[in-house]
């Protein structure tokens, strides 16, 4: 292609990319790097239903000024990113000096935001992706040996988790588990313990999400799987069939061979959704037990009073994990390309 | 939910042409953001009724109000020209600077106000509250009286009530309570802390003081009503513990006085349960005169960033909106209303209790938002036996003291 014609041919995507991705990241990198102004202070009488009381309110006018003066707040440099809320480089150091052994030191680690939302994200990351991996080719291989006239309605209902919205699916669940719910109610009796509640115990949460996780991402993998198996070559197949290679020897030498570039492919992907996984933790109401960096964000926004800095620090914090946590299949892709060339 | 919204303006459009025009005002843009519960809904439905060709009323009625009014109230010309807002969350419109004062206001269309509905800071009024809310005592007098103890008064009444119950095998968890994780669980702290005597800050400064005898009691208090909940109450929230309560399984909860009249209703409830829902005032606890509880108004305010034509024809609006003919029997028992000529209903027995017994109103300072997001996250661990009272409160405040710092609270 020419140059021009090539220039031409990419210019609206480009466009379109630079708008849409690049200048928010720039906002968020610099919105990290700055707080709002030290607010002006005064004591004054409020009034309401209630009667009267001397309270602290901020004084109006005197932020006005200051924001006219610097717009963007005070410079605050990497102070955000390593204050108690996220790195919290002071809190780790304190708890290295005063440790009694690892897992104190790994227990005093969990107490903060930060690592405390790593700890589930990492732990459902990397349990979730290989499990709905192993599961949508397990589903894919069996709805490829099925009889045509059933596929159609089987890969309906497979891909039903992952039709129903993330945040939906994860309620209905939430209320279908609870103590006094249907599942909830059956694992009672069937364990026979009346005590028994999943939303209770941070261990068995942990394993509520992560199986709604593998529940709803499934399908994805399966889909594709599925187009990957369609393209497999008949022949190749049969002459494996021929040297008299068992079922289990055909998937393991001649199927997952094929499959694996789109392996590498729905790795990449749901790496990336896993790592910020946030509905399910909304959904079922599970923050006292799990959060994730996303979780972290809406709660900075979400709250009383928004706490942009913070939120912005997250975001960038949360575009840095997801770089090195796809890093390595990156750079297989690029040798992978390489060598092809 | 946004469908809703959208029948819900198409509703107040239609409204505007059978409105009389009883309004002061007949030019102008009106739109509402603000929380929505029945009392809230009822004073949006009754100022669309100003609404006439060259007077514009729309509403924008959701829970997540507070994510949308400051921004909305943020540009200019601003895109809600009222924000319906809590004594909580007045705070921040106050902070962003983003409402005007309404004294002139007041003076010209304001007659019909009463001297407690004007909420003022700094001598300017800033809202206008139309309705009080606190949370107060509710119980199954059934199950109370078939265990024959007293409506509680007291915390640790409750709590040795809560074990009889328990023992004569009448419930398994009898108490109950929105004790969600998140913003719930911290205003649960912060009556149980009131009730002890507790003051959140330095006085005149941002500096937290939770950490404290009266912070570990407050929560050594929880801790021991949690045992006699739901195992999953730290997932329960207002609604969740509602449920629980008219699926019967609740004998006595801490409820807000908003949400009584709900159960009195007898979908997904029973007969029994609908028929002996009695409400009392709020307990206090460890021999404290003041109730583990808060006061809470709700209001309206109007933009900063609009023009003087705008403002006028949202608060004369809104005047209609809150105005003393709206009252009729249904409306009244939506809210304890601090409208004129309003006559207390049964519902409203709690708050009224709560407002005479000293009960103190939510603080309406401006870092209190961040203690409050600070309790919410950080309290669970307690509640679940991870961390001791102590440790839970220093993480409090050292979560706080992070995020005051960034907001330039403190140094």
């Amino acid at each position: 292609m020419k140059h021009k014609t090539f220039f031409w041919f990419i210019l609206p995507t480009a466009l379109a990319m630079l708008l849409f991705i690049a200048l928010p990241i720039v906002s968020v990198v610099m919105q990290s790097l700055y707080t709002p102004h030290e607010q002006v202070l005064r004591v004054v009488e409020n009034c309401g239903p209630f009667g009267c009381t001397q309270e602290t309110t901020i004084d109006a006018e005197a932020t006005q000024a200051l924001r006219a003066e610097q717009p963007l707040g005070q410079f605050a440099g990497l102070d955000i990113y390593l204050d108690r809320g996220h790195l919290a480089t002071t809190e780790v150091a304190e708890a290295w000096r005063t440790r009694e052994g690892l897992g104190d030191f790994m227990g005093a680690l969990g107490n903060l935001p930060f690592y405390r939302a790593m700890g589930f994200t990492l732990t459902y990351t990397f349990t979730v992706t290989p499990l709905l991996i192993i599961l949508g080719f397990m589903i894919a291989l069996g709805v490829n040996s099925l009889h045509r006239h059933l596929k159609g309605l089987v890969i309906f209902f497979s891909l039903l988790p992952m039709i129903v919205t993330p945040l939906i699916g994860s309620l209905i669940l939430f209320w279908m588990i609870d103590s006094r719910g249907i599942i909830g109610t059956s694992l009672q009796w069937l364990f026979d313990d009346p005590d028994l509640s999943l939303k209770a115990s941070t261990g068995l949460t942990w394993v509520t999400l992560i199986v709604y996780g593998v529940w709803h991402s499934a399908p994805f993998a399966f889909v594709v799987f599925y187009a990957g198996l369609q393209t497999l070559p008949k022949d190749m197949l049969e002459s494996a069939m021929i040297d008299g290679a068992s079922r289990w020897e055909q998937v393991r030498y001649v199927i997952i061979p094929h499959l694996m570039p789109l392996v590498t492919f729905v790795a990449l992907i749901q790496l990336m959704d896993n790592f910020r996984v946030f509905e399910p933790i909304v959904g079922f109401n599970a923050a006292a037990h799990a959060t994730s960096l996303s979780w972290i964000i809406f709660n900075d926004l979400g709250g009383e009073t928004r706490l942009l800095s913070s939120a912005a620090t997250t975001s960038v914090l949360t575009i840095i994990g997801v770089s090195i946590l796809l890093s390595p299949v990156l750079v297989r892709t690029w040798r992978d390309f390489n060598t092809k060339v | 939910m946004f469908m809703k919204k959208i029948v819900l303006a198409g509703g107040f459009a239609l409204m505007s042409s059978t409105a009389y025009a009883a309004c002061a005002v007949n030019e102008g843009r009106v739109n509402i953001v603000g929380n929505e519960f029945p009392a809230i809904q009822t004073v949006a439905r009754n100022a669309a009724s100003c609404a006439t060709d060259t007077l514009e009323v729309k509403a924008n009625l959701t829970a997540d109000h507070q994510k949308i009014n400051v921004a909305g109230m943020t540009g200019n010309p601003a895109e809600y020209t009222s924000a319906i807002v809590a004594n909580s969350s007045i705070v921040a419109l106050i902070n962003e600077d983003v409402i005007r004062p309404l004294d002139d206001l007041v003076a010209k269309f304001g007659q019909n106000l009463q001297r407690n509905q004007l909420v003022t800071i700094d001598g300017q009024v800033m809202a206008i509250a139309f309705m009080a809310n606190a949370q107060h005592l509710v119980y199954r007098a059934d199950i109370l009286a078939e265990a024959g103890i007293e409506p509680p008064t007291t915390y640790e009444e409750m709590l040795a009530g809560a074990e009889k119950i328990r023992d004569m095998g009448l419930l398994e968890y009898p108490l109950g309570g929105p004790y969600a994780a998140g913003w719930n669980l911290a205003q649960e702290f912060n009556n149980m802390y009131l009730g002890m005597g507790g003051e959140f800050f330095e006085p005149g400064s941002a500096a937290p003081t939770i950490n404290n005898e009266q912070g570990i009691a407050a929560l050594e208090m929880m801790k021991a009503l949690s045992e006699y909940m739901n195992p999953d109450y730290l997932t329960h929230d207002s609604n969740g513990t509602s449920a629980e309560y008219k699926a019967g399984n609740i004998a006595m909860m801490h409820m807000w006085g908003s949400r009584i009249e709900p159960l009195r209703d007898l979908e997904g409830s029973s007969p029994e349960v609908v028929e002996n829902t009695a409400i009392a005032g709020p307990m206090t606890v460890a021999g404290g005169s003041i109730p583990a509880t808060t006061l809470w108004w709700d209001g309206w305010t109007v933009a900063k960033n609009i023009s003087d034509t705008d403002a006028e024809a949202t608060f004369v609006a809104l005047m209609a909106g809150i105005d003393p003919s709206i009252l009729n029997e249904e409306n009244a028992r939506e809210a304890v209303w601090l409208i004129e000529g309003y006559e207390p209903t049964e519902a409203a027995k709690g708050v009224f209790a709560a407002a005479s017994m000293g009960t103190k109103p939510y603080p309406m300072v401006p870092y209190q938002g961040l203690l409050h997001s600070a309790l919410g996250a950080e309290l669970s661990d307690f509640m679940q036996g991870k961390e001791d009272a102590a440790t839970a409160l220093a993480d409090v405040e050292a979560a706080y003291t992070a995020a005051a710092k960034e907001q330039g609270f403190l140094r």
